[in-house]
């Protein structure tokens, strides 16, 4: 079931303690909040499968697990396998009756940051979401291999500093742009897809709940901010995060069916991508008058794709 | 309720299909699986029994075999019984989460036909992947004809789902000679089978929501090592209900197994060890060369692991020239099952002598001939006193004879 009253975010947030707090991710993460809003958007038995990553090796150091309710790790790439075998189990256990507890509702849920998402895991979620298992995937995207100390993935914007794609004497930080993953799954034909943000709470909330309740493959990617990477101070995690869906670096938006486009937060004023850029260390190298072109085409790229949304949502496809 | 299937008392099956039907009268939870060559069948046959009603679990034919082994390990850690089918470059791309699955004690039945890696690609049968997967953590039973595949199968998943083992276990079959071969195989009635078998036991299951589990934990040098001890001592270990459900199998089929099977070994001066096929060919060798009056035998390892180091070494202490056929390239060291057989025997106070064989890589013929002119190299090992010949040996490989390393002992 469905939490319904999420108008009060103190006491949305403490519904249900099913993730505690004592867990090893650094201060400022936006991971945990995003986990802890997935818990508690439903009040499901939950099965949840984690990629390595960030939120694995911090939540299930033996002999602690932060996690009070089922929860599986197995490698880097396949949580999205990990989960769909565990669904495909309750469907045959409930079929020949040999569940504990048959009538106990249960969500399947998959957890991988960008790298194990956008990268390596990739073609185990594209699998897992073909096959049409019933669980929501939600991404972590913090734009950067952050468990392994910042290098670049396939989620990392255009002129981020990265340790693999490095901002130098002779360079920009990455100089490919971020692979859209969003439209990705929702070419899947995959019957729910978003991308969500934690600042935008309620319409977070709402959108786990409608992938929870969604029969079969949903995939949200979420915006997770970096305190570690993205080079900010660790109470500004919110504040980056408003920047970042007010720039619309982060539009937010579903995608129903593949093809219904609904835009979910319109800023009242947006604000250049320069004042989110501005405020982190990963694009300090940008604002050096030879990389200022740089800051110009992202601002392009993000107005281009704002346009696209727009026009999408309005035509109905 | 899942359709019951018909069979007469004696079928004629080829390694596949017996293995098929064996993960079908286990009525397995969830089979996930991708289909490689020369194992594809199995996972065939298993779709058809889904679509004509013999399976009650679910079937899931995921994009790869990793992926396969991933949503097995999902799977089984959501408390019922798992299964899969692989070959060669399928169980390399699923080595690592082979290690994955026994790290979390997860009992999951995988049929491998054994066939050759690349590169060269080549799709034929020999021991590359069994050899693979010998450090995994998983429970290897060698299956040397289709009647085995089969029985081996049942066994496969009462061995790994018994509680005191909660091991993933490999059942082996070699490509092709097994694998496309069509023998008889007695078999058991769906009932019969199932109720050897048993019901699974859900232990730490996911689906349990009144006790939460965490699968896959991190651990680091403060525990890890602690964790790998205790998994490799349940493997060792797993000795004791390995034999247990054999002497039940025995005495509901009639059918022995042993985790080293020996043959004309009572007496036997010089021996040839070996896995898979090869193991009946080196037979009818021994046979044959009795009647000439060389005192030859054979020695198989049933269980490739839990290395069966104890029986190995009481089967062949008292022989004097003993050859280990490797059907894996070493790749600069000597063959696998030689150094294993080895070790074993320096334990003894006679210590044979003992040469290595490569032999039959990627699907080359072995032969009876071949088997006993390695019998008779063995037995004038034996009167000489000491190894005669290179200690490694390629057997059937083209071009000049290829050999490594001389004995000092005995010359």
């Amino acid at each position: 079931m469905a939490i319904t009253n999420i108008k009060n975010l103190k006491e949305f947030s403490t519904v249900n303690e099913r993730f505690e707090g004592a867990h090893l991710l650094c201060p400022g993460c936006a991971h945990s909040m995003i986990v802890r809003e997935l818990m508690n958007a439903t009040d499901d038995n939950l099965v949840i499968a984690t990629n390595t990553g960030c939120l694995e090796v911090s939540t299930a150091v033996y002999p602690y697990t932060s996690w009070d309710t089922s929860w599986i790790h197995i490698g880097f790439e396949n949580a999205a396998t990990a989960v769909a075998g565990a669904e495909a189990m309750y469907k045959a256990r409930k079929r020949k009756g040999t569940l504990k507890d048959p009538d106990a509702p249960v969500k399947f849920v998959a957890f991988g940051g960008d790298g194990s998402t956008y990268d390596i895991g990739f073609q185990w979620l594209s699998g897992a979401v073909e096959r049409g298992h019933d669980f929501t995937y939600i991404c972590l995207d913090n734009e950067n291999y952050a468990n392994t100390g910042g290098q670049r993935s396939s989620a990392t914007p255009t002129g981020a500093h990265t340790s693999t794609a490095q901002a130098g004497r002779v360079s920009y930080g990455k100089k490919q742009k971020k692979k859209d993953l969003v439209a990705i799954m929702a070419a899947h034909g995959a019957p729910y897809v978003a991308q969500l943000s934690p600042n935008k709470w309620k319409s977070m909330a709402k959108g786990f709940q409608k992938a929870l309740e969604t029969e079969g493959p949903c995939f949200i990617n979420t915006v997770s901010a970096c305190t570690t990477e993205w080079k900010f101070d660790p109470k500004d995690t919110i504040h980056i995060t408003d920047l970042a869906t007010d720039s619309l670096m982060f539009p937010i938006y579903e995608i129903i069916n593949g093809t219904e486009l609904n835009i979910l937060y319109r800023p009242k004023n947006i604000i250049p991508v320069e004042e989110y850029l501005a405020a982190q260390g990963r694009y300090k190298h940008l604002f050096k008058p030879e990389n200022r072109h740089i800051i110009e085409q992202i601002q392009k790229e993000v107005d281009e794709k704002w346009e696209y949304l727009q026009r999408r949502e309005e035509a109905r496809v | 309720m899942a359709e019951k299937m018909e069979l007469k008392e004696v079928e004629v099956w080829d390694g596949n299909y017996a293995a098929s039907q064996a993960l079908r009268q286990a009525q397995v939870d969830v089979v996930a699986a991708y289909p490689i060559t020369p194992s594809t069948p199995i996972v065939e046959n298993y779709g058809a029994y889904v679509a004509n009603g013999y399976v009650d679990g679910e079937f899931v034919m995921v994009e790869s075999e990793h992926a396969a082994m991933s949503g097995c390990v999902g799977a089984a850690a959501a408390g019922g019984r798992v299964a899969t089918a692989t070959s060669s470059q399928g169980f390399a791309l699923m080595v690592e989460v082979l290690y994955q699955a026994s790290g979390m004690r997860l009992p999951i039945v995988m049929t491998v036909v054994n066939r050759a890696l690349a590169s060269p690609l080549n799709v034929r049968g020999d021991h590359s992947d069994m050899y693979l997967g010998r450090d995994s953590g998983w429970i290897q039973l060698d299956a040397f004809n289709a009647q085995e595949a089969y029985d081996l199968t049942l066994c496969a998943f009462k061995i790994g789902e018994d509680l005191r083992v909660r091991l993933p276990v490999m059942v082996h079959q070699d490509g092709f000679l097994t694998s496309h071969t069509a023998q008889n195989v007695h078999t058991l009635s769906d009932d019969e089978a199932y109720k050897f078998v048993g019901d699974y036991k859900p232990h730490e299951e996911m689906l349990d929501f009144s006790k939460p589990v965490t699968y896959g934990a991190q651990t680091e040098e403060d525990w890890h090592f602690e964790h790998k001890a205790k998994q490799h001592k349940a493997l060792i270990e797993s000795r004791e209900v390995i034999e247990e459900v054999f002497a039940e199998f025995k005495k509901l089929t009639g059918r022995e197994y042993k985790r080293v099977e020996s043959y004309m070994m009572d007496d036997a001066e010089v021996a040839i060890v070996a896995l898979g096929t090869t193991v009946e060919t080196a037979r009818v060798a021994a046979q044959q060369l009795r009647e000439e009056g060389v005192k030859a035998g054979v020695v198989a390892p049933r269980v490739f692991r839990p290395f069966p180091f104890d029986d190995i070494r009481d089967a062949l202490e008292n022989t004097k020239a003993i050859a280990v056929l490797d059907r894996s390239a070493p790749m600069g060291a000597m063959g696998a099952l030689f150094n294993e057989v080895s070790a074993a025997l320096y334990t003894t106070p006679n210590r044979p002598l003992v040469t290595n064989f490569i032999y039959g890589l990627g699907g080359r013929d072995f032969s009876v001939e071949e088997a006993k002119r390695i019998f008779k190299e063995q037995k004038a090992h034996a009167d000489a006193g000491y190894i005669t010949t290179p200690i490694q040996q390629f057997s059937g490989v083209r071009g000049p004879k290829l050999g490594f390393f001389e004995t000092k002992r005995g010359k």
